[in-house]
């Protein structure tokens, strides 16, 4: 079943809306919330309508008060479990 | 340069504050930066040539003026990459340039006393061609959540703020070519009212599919083939002009809080004013003579003029009678160096008045190149071919017109 990991997401952070400077995004940033990453709502909202649509899933609005890449993973993977299940 | 310095009190705007240049920053289709494009500005090299940032083949016009060599990643934090045009990156670049020439870390100002007010014509239009081409092709899932600002106006004026940390007065400024220099008029009206430091000036970049099919729709374009031919300022052969990308933004302070940080001044805005065109009534030596009046400096006093240079021959019969009934037949040094660029919407009269500040420092006049002659219903002392030496030059005057009717003047002295 998909479940989308850590590297992958910093993967598509970075494709969507770049890199801070000085930021590690191979670090372990599970907890650090993604405005200390350098990545502001629009970031956010940009990097979820591509997973959205590269994925074929609806994400709700807790993705919007998932603040940290953990959080955020839940969110997903709850999703993607979800519609596996389908 | 100390905290110390940066950091006391300031004089409150006075309405007759003095306003001058301490910084400039340049993109332009014959150099990136402002040294080399200068230089090719001294050397009549042009940036003119065929298109190539994207095929068109298929239009009627092929030429533009391209800004060469720019490779956003050397300027543009990657954050900012993808949400930017190529617009906001030539003038994260240029504002960046003007910022260091200026010798200042805006991290070092207090709070809100610097503010931005940029130029713009077009916006982010190559972004929103893309994201247009994606909300028709594809859907709207596909149009990127950048789209909502990488598009409009203010756009550049935003991301330069928000970079270096600019946050006091600020605004963008839309009355196409003549747009440059109404930036730098509002820019000194904001240092007038208290602000010590705004960066202005204006930069302009669409070059793209949409962008050409609005240029084309606009009119005004030479269809000729040959670089060195298809945009003659007052030529007898003037048959339409050509677009180009890029502009310049400048560092534009308070006199007093210049000294006192003891920057380098290239010269002050002594004169600026802005006219609108009445039905079958043309105003641009309405603002060149508000602008002189506002310096408080005789048409006598003018060592050179920077002209607005349509390239099609009404318009340029219509400046050269402007320019006329001012100083005389043949009574003012004129020149056009956009001849080596093209027509840069925001852009142009930005350039010419980095073009002006340049000048008054180095004193040489730079040419107009592709004219070989004024026609013979454009009486001005056009400066052709080579670069014009030994004269005293202290007072520059710089010419827009915007499409629509808009006119500026503003008038700069140097620091001598």
């Amino acid at each position: 079943m998909k479940q989308l990991e850590l590297r992958e997401l910093t993967a598509l952070l970075r494709e969507c809306a770049g890199e801070e400077d000085g930021v590690d995004l191979e670090g372990d940033v599970l907890d650090i919330p993604f405005t200390d990453l350098g990545y502001d709502s629009l970031a956010m909202l940009q990097t979820t309508g591509r997973i959205e649509r590269d994925y074929e899933i609806a994400l709700d609005e807790a993705i919007d008060s998932a603040g940290t890449p953990r959080a955020y993973l839940d969110v997903v993977n709850q999703a993607l479990s979800a519609r596996e299940a389908a | 340069m100390t905290a110390a310095a940066i950091a006391s009190p300031r004089p409150a705007g006075a309405r007759t504050a003095t306003a001058v240049v301490t910084g400039i920053g340049v993109a332009a289709p014959n150099g990136l930066g402002t040294a080399a494009w200068w230089a090719a500005v001294l050397r009549g090299e042009s940036g003119i040539g065929p298109v190539t940032r994207f095929d068109a083949s298929g239009y009627p016009v092929r030429l533009a003026g391209e800004v060469p060599g720019f490779v956003a990643e050397d300027h543009v934090p990657s954050r900012l990459l993808p949400q930017t045009d190529r617009v906001t990156r030539l003038s994260l670049a240029a504002a960046k340039e003007a910022l260091d020439d200026a010798g200042l870390d805006p991290a070092e100002l207090p709070d809100y006393s610097a503010g931005v007010v940029t130029a713009s014509s077009a916006g982010g239009f190559e972004f929103g061609q893309r994201e247009l081409q994606a909300l028709w092709s594809r859907g709207g899932r596909h149009v990127s959540a950048y789209q909502s600002f990488a598009w409009f106006y203010a756009v550049n004026t935003g991301q330069i703020s928000i970079r270096h940390g600019l946050r006091g007065a600020g605004g963008a400024i839309v009355s196409e070519q003549a747009g440059g220099l109404d930036a730098l008029g509002q820019a000194r009206r904001h240092i007038r009212r208290g602000t010590r430091l705004v960066v202005t000036g204006g930069v302009d970049s669409a070059l793209c599919p949409w962008g050409w099919a609005a240029h084309l729709a606009g009119g005004g374009l030479s269809t000729a083939d040959d670089p060195a031919r298809a945009y003659l300022p007052f030529d007898p052969g003037a048959r339409g002009h050509v677009v180009g990308e890029g502009g310049a933004l400048f560092v534009l302070e308070d006199q007093a809080a210049a000294r006192e940080r003891g920057a380098r001044v290239y010269g002050s805005v002594a004169g600026y004013a802005a006219t609108f065109d009445g039905v079958g009534s043309p105003r641009l030596a309405d603002a060149a003579g508000l602008a002189l009046a506002d310096a408080g400096v005789p048409a006598g006093d003018v060592d050179v003029v920077f002209a607005d240079a349509a390239g099609e021959r009404a318009a340029d019969r219509a400046e050269a009678e402007a320019i006329a009934g001012l100083f005389g037949a043949f009574g003012v040094p004129v020149t056009a160096p956009k001849s080596m660029t093209g027509r840069l919407l925001a852009g142009g009269a930005s350039l010419d008045l980095a073009a002006a500040l340049c000048a008054l420092c180095d004193q040489v006049i730079p040419p107009t190149t592709g004219t070989l002659r004024p026609a013979d219903d454009c009486p001005v002392d056009l400066v052709t071919g080579t670069p014009r030496r030994g004269v005293r030059l202290r007072t520059a005057l710089v010419l827009a017109r915007g499409r629509g009717g808009f006119n500026a003047a503003a008038v700069i002295r140097g620091t001598d």
